[in-house]
């Protein structure tokens, strides 16, 4: 773990997040629209934290400390989970959406597909318009934050693409997520 | 990443009739106890023939829960004919009925001949000739048994169906998923769509020649119809937000699916001939997996409008839709049974997620598997058994029930999820 560089405020937050990444990155993530080959060497979180220019999150290397400089790159933590049955934005997540947003804000030209996940339990469609609930809270979210609605763009897989195998709570939790994708 | 996706896939829809197949095996997991003895004697003549047809037949009866058939093993003798059948001999053992069969070379094949036995009554109840093909022997024990079990319980068999069913191997972005047709034995599989991207809810057409399914192969989900045979395909929807849960009309002509286009995913009716759109639901909820009655003049879908999911119907003639299952506080992806008497859908109970079956006039609903994390049940055509996806260990499975739920099998596949079964229509009308 490299959570050294990271600025005080955001380490737990980050923490959780990155810890949660490590144990479910090996390119299930997905993330990444740029690095899509990357993520299919099933990379651990220490390869995939070296991937392509795009950062991803688990680095750890680019600073949450400076701003400016934060808004002109994407942020690393691209994923934000949720409650069971649930669509409302974690207090903990908050300050992550908030930080895409200003990335958002500040590069009008950049656009993120917001992609909607639920855990495997209950129906495959019905599951498919949790998460695509998901996905539209974050986005909602993002335009009251003054994000513009053209730079966003919402898919859901629901059950179909799980971070996690597994019928654990603990995977359940890693698989009910909204991955921003640029 | 879009560019090679599609190249990939293009590939292999081209090398698709080349694609191994990927047979799933079959376990009963529960027998039930008011199943009729019967006897599938081995056919005289069948050493060297490359599939055991009565065997075959055997397992097909044993499967449908209505039979408990007699070990091959136990049987004190083996005739060819019925003018050899000592009905003595197999009352001794509280036989109920008893297939006896020869098989002789043809040109190209072999010629089948059959007798069903009463035990009780001493009598032959059919007898039939049977000319099958060399590479189209299942498909005659297939044949036949349908014929056994008509005979036996006046209900129409299901043997000579098929299956689809979803397959997805791997994990995260390295899964891939297929798209499979294999015999309701779960033999004879064919892999007619490949993609690294999910593959979910195919449905028949009524003529059993197609099948709708959603495809994500372009990174988000679209509707297709795929002709069976041919493999040839075509994009039937791609709206913005949800594609899903496509399902024919009885007549063929149309398709009903879930789109979120217009914000909460709805449910539409689609012309397919013209693709004209009919929107039927309007609330601020989930509106999805819609299902049409026999008649098709009703649609029942899920709907969250009262919290959680229940099972709702519309009526396409008056246009009221009234709420269908009060039982517990999720019911999902209803499906009719073929009398349109019975609604089969996931409920969940203490348990977990299971198939259950409500009778539509009294609202009674019983729970039916024994599985705890059930999906996507899929109704055989002559309403006898539903099959459905759920999970053995970490591996998605599938698994079939009897609609009165006393008998139950599985049928697990090699490796990998197998997922979203669809249950296709009689084929030999």
């Amino acid at each position: 773990m490299q959570l050294k560089p990271l600025a005080r405020s955001l380490a737990v937050v980050l923490s959780i997040v990155v810890i949660a990444g490590c144990s479910s990155t090996g390119g299930t993530q997905d993330g990444d629209s740029s690095g899509s080959q990357d993520g299919r060497d099933g990379s651990s979180s220490s390869s995939t934290s070296g991937a392509g220019s795009s950062g991803q999150y688990g680095s750890g290397s680019s600073s949450a400390d400076g701003s400016q400089q934060a808004d002109s790159r994407i942020p690393d933590v691209k994923t934000i989970y949720f409650d069971y049955d649930r669509d409302t934005i974690k207090g903990e997540y908050e300050s992550v959406v908030m930080a895409h947003a200003r990335y958002l804000r500040s590069n009008p030209d950049a656009d993120v597909v917001l992609h909607g996940h639920t855990d495997e339990r209950g129906t495959r469609e019905y599951n498919m318009a949790l998460g695509e609930r998901r996905a539209n809270a974050v986005e909602r979210f993002l335009n009251i934050q003054g994000v513009s609605s053209s730079q966003m763009s919402v898919v859901s897989y629901g059950e179909e693409r799980p971070a996690e195998r597994g019928d654990s709570d603990d995977a359940y939790s890693q698989n009910r997520r909204v991955v921003f994708n640029y | 990443m879009h560019t090679i996706t599609k190249l990939w896939l293009f590939c292999l829809l081209l090398a698709m009739s080349t694609v191994a197949s990927a047979n799933l095996t079959i376990e009963i997991t529960r027998g039930s106890d008011q199943a009729l003895p019967i006897g599938v004697v081995p056919f005289e003549g069948s050493e060297g023939m490359p599939e055991d047809v009565s065997q075959i037949i055997h397992d097909n009866l044993d499967r449908s829960g209505f039979f408990d058939p007699l070990d091959r093993d136990s049987m004190p003798e083996q005739p060819g004919e019925a003018d050899d059948v000592q009905y003595s001999t197999w009352r001794s053992l509280d036989l109920r009925y008893l297939v006896v069969g020869k098989a002789e070379r043809t040109d190209n094949g072999y010629r089948l001949q059959y007798d069903l036995m009463d035990i009780s009554g001493q009598r032959r109840l059919m007898s039939e000739t049977v000319n099958a093909d060399e590479d189209d022997l299942r498909g005659a024990a297939h044949y036949i048994s349908d014929q056994i079990f008509e005979e036996i319980t006046d209900i129409r068999g299901a043997f000579s169906t098929r299956i689809a069913y979803v397959t997805a191997q791997g994990v995260g972005d390295d899964t891939d998923y297929g798209l499979y047709v294999a015999d309701a034995d779960g033999r004879d599989s064919q892999q007619i769509l490949t993609s690294d991207e999910p593959i979910l809810s195919p449905a028949w057409s009524p003529d059993g020649g197609k099948l709708a399914y959603v495809s994500f192969e372009n990174e988000r989900p679209e509707i297709y119809i795929q002709e069976v045979n041919s493999g040839n395909r075509a994009r039937i929807t791609s709206f913005e937000g949800i594609n899903g849960a496509p399902v024919w009309s009885p007549n063929g002509r149309r398709l009903a699916m879930s789109l979120s286009k217009d914000g909460q995913p709805e449910i539409y009716i689609m012309e397919i001939a013209d693709r004209s759109l009919t929107r039927v639901t309007d609330s601020n909820s989930i509106d999805t997996e819609p299902a049409w009655s026999p008649d098709g003049n009703q649609l029942v879908f899920t709907s969250d409008r009262s919290g959680g999911p229940q099972i709702y119907q519309h009526s396409l003639g008056s246009g009221e839709t009234e709420r269908m299952t009060f039982t517990g506080n999720y019911n999902a992806r209803a499906r009719f049974s073929p009398d349109g008497e019975n609604l089969f859908l996931i409920h969940r109970s203490d348990r977990g997620f299971q198939v259950a079956r409500q009778e539509i006039d009294s609202g009674r609903l019983v729970t039916l598997s024994d599985s705890t994390q059930d999906e996507s049940p899929s109704v055989a055509p002559n309403g006898t058994m539903v099959i459905f996806a759920t999970q053995q260990g970490n591996n998605g499975v599938l698994s079939a029930v009897s609609a009165d739920g006393r008998s139950s099998f599985r049928l697990p596949a090699a490796q990998g999820d197998v997922r979203d079964p669809a249950w296709s229509p009689f084929l030999n009308e």
